[in-house]
């Protein structure tokens, strides 16, 4: 008997020996699955699994990842990401679409010392005073300056009104860039018109733009919101043009949206009709076997984060998280889907932006305007 | 503000008006019976929305019957909620029953996220209904005309049920008093029951407008519109029907005049909701059309 609880105990340490050694790299997401942000989280997921599919191991272990839903909401963001470091124990992690989301996560992680990529969260504050924050995708400043660019040079718009969402950061910080660089080249601002995340009812604030005579309707907010917006300005009667920026592109603007989105046009981070690099068809034609759909920005960057986390990790040759951080930070030239990818010293990507439009119900690329 | 821009704001804020008007006649309904807020009215507005949206999508029903079928199945769940959640609590403290509605109304939420999924679904508006009519330049949609004459039609069904039939008496016996209408006879929980389902009915017929108003549906929708339509019910008098037409109308038009009059505080429109709330409980606990300092035991 004895001896056979000897044997027993012999095999229970060498099995957890074994276990040992190929215990996988933990490394944690979180993004918008549910709420109003959830079609962008959820595609970015899309491009994450499809990664770790591809690359399911790094440094000879596997990689094991945790998805935790934020529900498009910033206390939500700060649990997601205090579960996965407390609960999960993870290295690293993605996330998250959304900047409200990843300003109130990114902090958390801060605070733990574990480096937080963040896939399409565009607002200054997502990485600013952070070592520990990064993200995949430019800056709102950039994103601003380029639609002010677009609309005024490029379509000889002068008259602009926005609808700014005040509950999300990203909004607010991307109709400020906007009006700056608008105002700056001669452009007047004729209106500005608030709303809340979540507001289905415009028609007060569009009646008013509207009479303003704005010429061209800049909305810096989520693409279920920009849909109903969209809807009830053509409603009140009103066709002038529609800007937005890259939180509308997602399908529902325009399943949502229909016929009032046709012409709508935004900036974005990544088209297919516009490949960077060799990896941009190994991801496309990869996104469209596994889903049957093209790819969008979202999913391209979901990928590009776990790429980029990855090869972070194989760098810093260990799941050390200050290793990791110190690898992420170090990120230059990786041959990235949405263009090759550098991280300045703020942890910010600078990437070239796309501008895309609403055609026959889908987006197509218009042009590409480059990074500085 | 020139006229017609006040005409067009008029059209918009009793559009609106009237689909809050709608949701708070099932609010105030429940709770002229039962003396229950019935904080899952919200939760049933959505199904309604939804069952409308898989009824047109996977049956390929038209608009019509799928609106039938949806509001039918809608009143069931009603039915279900009230045996599940609130039969229960017959006899307990109200207090009880109203912590139970919250509870149902995030189980609801939660369950629609797992069954109907996080992402928006566009909902199928029949072109008949998304028309725009232009009157002398104001623009209005055809479906704004449409939701006064089903929120009379609906009113004029349930005054008929309410005053006029076996039902009614019983639901009118039990609002009075529940232990004596017990005593003679009455089968409460079954009368209950019919309450629910009216109830559920109407929530369901709300949805459906709003969803061809708004057509984008979440398994959140119903939070706000719910809030609103609470808050229009309480403003007209809770538990008086007339009174929450009259409080939903008044919410309406109230929110796209704060906005079109004061643009620059756009931002604020949700918070406006609530003040008036609380400005009403504070100066005015009956409501405008409530019955006042009758206290029912």
């Amino acid at each position: 008997m004895r001896a056979r609880i000897g044997l027993a105990i012999v095999l229970v340490l060498l099995v957890s020996q074994f276990a040992l050694a190929v215990e996988p790299i933990r490394v944690g997401v979180y993004e918008p699955m549910t709420g109003n942000m959830a079609a962008g989280g959820q595609m970015t997921v899309e491009g994450i699994n499809l990664a770790h599919e591809l690359y399911p191991e790094v440094l000879g272990r596997p990689i094991q990842l945790f998805l935790v839903d934020n529900r498009s909401d910033q206390v939500e963001s700060a649990n997601a990401v205090a579960r996965l470091i407390e609960h999960d124990k993870v290295s690293a992690i993605i996330g998250t679409y959304g900047s409200s989301n990843a300003i109130a996560g990114s902090d958390v992680a801060e605070r733990h010392g574990i480096p937080v990529l963040a896939t399409s969260a565009t607002n200054p504050m997502v990485t600013q005073g952070k070592d520990y924050s990064f993200r995949t995708c430019f800056i709102d400043p950039f994103q601003g300056e380029v639609m002010a660019n677009y609309t005024y040079n490029h379509l000889g718009l002068t008259k602009a009104a926005l609808m700014v969402d005040v509950a999300a950061d990203y909004s607010v910080g991307l109709a400020n860039f906007f009006v700056a660089t608008f105002e700056e080249l001669g452009g007047e601002i004729v209106s500005q018109m608030r709303y809340q995340t979540g507001d289905q009812e415009f028609t007060a604030q569009l009646t008013e733009i509207i009479a303003r005579g704005a010429e061209v309707l800049f909305i810096p907010g989520y693409f279920g919101d920009a849909a109903l917006i969209a809807r009830q300005l053509r409603d009140l009667g009103s066709d002038i043009q529609i800007l937005g920026g890259d939180a509308l592109d997602a399908p529902e603007l325009m399943t949502i949206g229909g016929d009032a989105v046709e012409g709508l046009s935004i900036s974005s981070f990544f088209s297919v009709e516009a490949p960077q690099t060799e990896e941009t068809r190994i991801f496309a034609e990869a996104f469209q076997a596994k889903y049957g759909q093209l790819p969008n920005a979202m999913a391209a960057l979901g990928y590009d984060s776990y790429m980029i986390i990855r090869d972070a990790i194989e760098r810093a040759g260990s799941n050390d998280p200050q290793a990791i951080r110190d690898a992420l930070a170090a990120t230059k030239d990786f041959p990235a889907v949405t263009g090759n990818t550098t991280l300045n010293e703020h942890g910010d990507a600078v990437k070239d932006a796309v501008i895309l439009q609403v055609q026959n119900g889908e987006f197509r690329y218009l042009t590409t305007v480059p990074a500085k | 503000m020139n006229l017609q821009m006040f005409l067009q704001n008029l059209a918009n804020g009793v559009s609106l008006g009237t689909l809050y008007a709608l949701i708070a006649c099932g609010y105030t309904m429940v709770y002229g019976i039962l003396r229950l807020i019935n904080f899952a009215h919200g939760e049933i507005f959505m199904l309604g929305a939804y069952f409308i949206y898989y009824n047109i999508l996977l049956f390929a029903l038209p608009w019509w019957l799928a609106f039938l079928i949806a509001v039918g199945a809608t009143g069931l769940v009603g039915v279900a909620v009230d045996w599940i959640a609130y039969k229960p609590l017959r006899d307990a403290p109200r207090i009880s029953a109203l912590i139970s509605a919250i509870g149902v109304s995030f189980f609801v939420q939660n369950l629609g996220l797992v069954v109907f999924g996080g992402r928006p679904k566009p909902f199928p508006v029949p072109a008949f209904f998304s028309q725009m009519v232009n009157v002398g330049g104001v623009r209005i949609m055809s479906l704004t005309f449409f939701i006064p004459i089903l929120a009379i039609v609906l009113f004029l069904i349930l005054s008929f049920l309410i005053y006029r039939t076996k039902p009614g008496l019983a639901m009118r016996a039990i609002s009075k008093d529940i232990e004596t209408a017990r005593l003679m006879a009455v089968d409460i929980n079954k009368t209950i029951a019919f309450t629910f389902a009216i109830g559920s009915i109407l929530a369901a017929a709300g949805g459906a407008m709003w969803a061809m108003r708004y057509p984008q549906i979440n398994p959140m929708m119903g939070t706000m519109p719910g809030l609103k339509a609470f808050i229009a019910a309480v403003l007209g008098g809770i538990g008086s029907i007339p009174g929450a037409m009259l409080g939903g109308l008044l919410i309406g038009l109230l929110e796209i005049m704060f906005v079109a009059f004061l643009p620059a505080l756009s931002g604020y429109r949700d918070a406006l909701s609530f003040i008036v709330l609380i400005l009403i409980l504070l100066v005015r606990p009956s409501g405008f059309l409530g019955e006042k300092g009758e206290e029912k035991v």
